[in-house]
């Protein structure tokens, strides 16, 4: 790494850093209602946004800064495995087309803004509700504190943020003027801001990789050359471990790893609260359908990302440094490889790319403390502007909590914590995605089977030893019966799938009291424009 | 409270004209399926040779699905869109049974 700063990089994203900002203040006057005090105005952007927008805005959700950083990361330390993300992305579009449109279509008709709002009405349980929101915002709040993460890596590399002698003060200035500013303008201007900000986000991230995996193996020796090396890197035994550090493709005994891996985070993507406002911001049931359709251009471009793992091994990155921070290969390619100006582009890319997720998680985060335990359990008669100033102050909370977390506490915490809201989040799926479809299942069957997802899940996460670590190694263990290795949030989930069958099945058996279901089956297929719709009660007025 | 669902009308479903398992909806499932069993199949992929521009098999193949899997949810979306057309006419000729 460098010592000095790099100013001409520096002063490029220093530029893009005050375009956002100043965007992100603007966006509050952007089709703008005229019931500004409603949750949905500052939360869900008045459910407003068209095709590309809700596009844009997806995109710049999903495809955080962490990505960037992490999944080349991964490919760059351990080769195939780490290419998991891409079927992952493929699967998770065509799964998630068949029942989006449905909680879109009910959560419009019945004005729900979170997805424990549709578990409390689909179920009539609070309890339920409360466990789907809580799982959320936990899942939620270190995904938020490893965009900070991503843009450590980014200013590390710059050579600011200072070196080991500087004090910490000094070291993370940089950081908490950036949180400042995001906390701030999402503040003020809601879900409106991120998603103003991803077209800025979005339209770099794109430039920078095509840039990237046309120029980079030019200068490489071509993309022969790249692979080699890395065969090479992956063939040569560690003697540490006495086995290779990783493979150029999956090895028999890791392709149930592979796919597990790839079906389970797909079937997570779409429980994570931040992808549901996403979801819901859009305008029409249509949207949200066109959208899973042209997603995949983001797959595509994560794709090409990861193959940067690849490029920054032949171009001898970190090679001989002892325990090289793998974080830092991506940003250090760039550096070693970009003229200075675009490595600037490059790092603004990465910075907004962890800006714009961070705000709509916190809004997301913000939503699901608001409606499901202030609303449900402290203020009942809250009016909409309370219930928006409440969650104006909690997604800054949200944020400050993050800060701290990062500060305070060891990352490799807040990157076990990630890890482990993968898991956590996929146990709601049952309750979301029946509910979605079937109203059979028990509201107190479901909420078992989630209660045995989560401390399975989360026993056996932390059981895994790595070389590195004693607990939370990684996310994949023995499948009990199947006598594979997979992973661990898949298994969880089947298990809690099975319990929710078995214990619905006594509950029927023994008529335990259902709750009541306030959703009727026309609601799951509702358009923007049909009469239901204009019937509807006010949203927010749901309950 | 028990079954809800058995107890409201079933406004959705058409009065007797489109059935539930349409031909294109049944399409569309196929077309969503294609992809997710394509990736799932790890073994199909988990190859060196053949290369492509020095790019191994396992890479570029997965790549390629990506555009691949864009083609089969346009086609399940249009297919769906359709159906939706069809139930919608079918409710309005029912004279709002």
């Amino acid at each position: 790494m460098s010592h000095g700063v790099n100013v001409p990089a520096l002063t490029i994203f220093i530029l893009f850093f005050v375009l956002v900002t100043v965007m992100g203040f603007l966006a509050s006057r952007w089709r703008r209602a005229d019931n500004a005090q409603h949750l949905d105005e500052w939360g869900l952007g008045g459910r407003s946004f068209g095709t590309w927008v809700t596009w844009f805005l997806l995109g710049g959700d999903l495809y955080t800064a962490y990505t960037f950083v992490a999944v080349p990361a991964l490919i760059y330390g351990v080769g195939a495995a780490g290419f998991f993300a891409v079927p992952y992305t493929i699967i998770a579009y065509p799964l998630v087309f068949l029942f989006l449109p449905r909680l879109w279509s009910v959560s419009r008709v019945h004005g729900y803004v979170t997805p424990a709002d549709f578990v409390r009405g689909r179920y009539g349980s609070k309890g339920l509700s409360l466990a789907v929101a809580l799982t959320g915002i936990l899942a939620t709040m270190p995904y938020i504190a490893l965009q900070l993460v991503g843009i450590q890596a980014v200013l590390d590399v710059l050579g600011v943020g200072g070196g080991a002698d500087s004090n910490w003060f000094v070291k993370d200035l940089p950081l908490f003027v950036a949180f400042a500013v995001l906390a701030a303008y999402t503040y003020s201007s809601g879900l409106r801001a991120p998603a103003l900000i991803a077209f800025v986000k979005d339209t770099l991230v794109y430039i920078v990789i095509i840039v990237a995996v046309i120029y980079i193996p030019m200068r490489l020796g071509g993309y022969g050359h790249i692979f080699d090396s890395a065969a090479h890197k992956f063939s040569t035994v560690n003697p540490a471990t006495g086995k290779p550090a990783g493979s150029l493709v999956t090895g028999e005994n890791a392709q149930w790893t592979f796919a597990t891996l790839a079906l389970g985070s797909a079937m997570a993507l779409f429980m994570y609260p931040h992808s549901v406002t996403g979801v819901l911001a859009s305008k029409s049931r249509n949207t949200v359908r066109r959208n899973m359709a042209i997603m995949p251009a983001y797959s595509l471009m994560l794709g090409l990302l990861a193959l940067l793992g690849f490029m920054a091994i032949a171009a001898g990155v970190g090679k001989g440094v002892k325990g090289y921070n793998a974080q830092l290969a991506v940003p250090q390619l760039f550096a070693d490889m970009f003229p200075d100006w675009f490595t600037g582009v490059a790092f603004a890319a990465i910075g907004i790319g962890a800006l714009v997720p961070a705000a709509i998680m916190s809004i997301a985060a913000a939503n699901l403390f608001t409606r499901n335990v202030y609303k449900e359990f402290l203020k009942p008669d809250a009016t909409a502007a309370q219930e928006t100033q409440v969650a104006k102050f909690a997604s800054l909370l949200v944020k400050v909590g993050a800060l701290a977390f990062v500060l305070l506490m060891d990352k490799q915490f807040a990157i076990n914590l990630q890890l482990l809201g993968g898991l956590w989040i996929l146990q709601t799926f049952v309750s979301i995605v029946g509910g979605l479809f079937t109203r059979w299942f028990h509201r107190w069957a479901l909420l078992a089977g989630w209660a045995v997802g989560m401390v399975y899940g989360t026993w056996e996460a932390y059981q895994v030893a790595s070389p590195a670590t004693k607990h939370f190694g990684g996310s994949s263990a023995a499948i009990p019966g199947i006598g594979e290795i997979g992973y661990i949030g898949l298994t969880a989930f089947v298990l809690n799938l099975l319990v929710s069958v078995v214990l619905t099945l006594v509950l029927r058996a023994v008529k335990a009291p259902d709750g009541v279901d306030e959703t009727s089956r026309a609601d799951y297929s509702a358009e923007a424009g049909d009469k239901a719709l204009e019937d509807a009660p006010e949203p927010m007025a749901a309950h | 409270m028990s079954s809800s669902e058995a107890s409201k009308p079933d406004t959705g479903a058409s009065p007797g004209t489109v059935p539930v398992v349409t031909p294109e909806r049944v399409l569309a499932g196929i077309s969503l399926l294609v992809p997710i069993v394509a990736m799932l199949w790890v073994s199909s992929y988990a190859k060196v040779a053949p290369e492509a521009g020095g790019m191994p098999f396992f890479y570029w193949y997965q790549l390629l699905w990506v555009p691949v899997s864009a083609v089969f949810t346009v086609a399940a979306y249009l297919l769906l869109q359709r159906d939706e057309k069809a139930r919608r006419a079918a409710v309005q000729d029912g004279g709002q049974a």
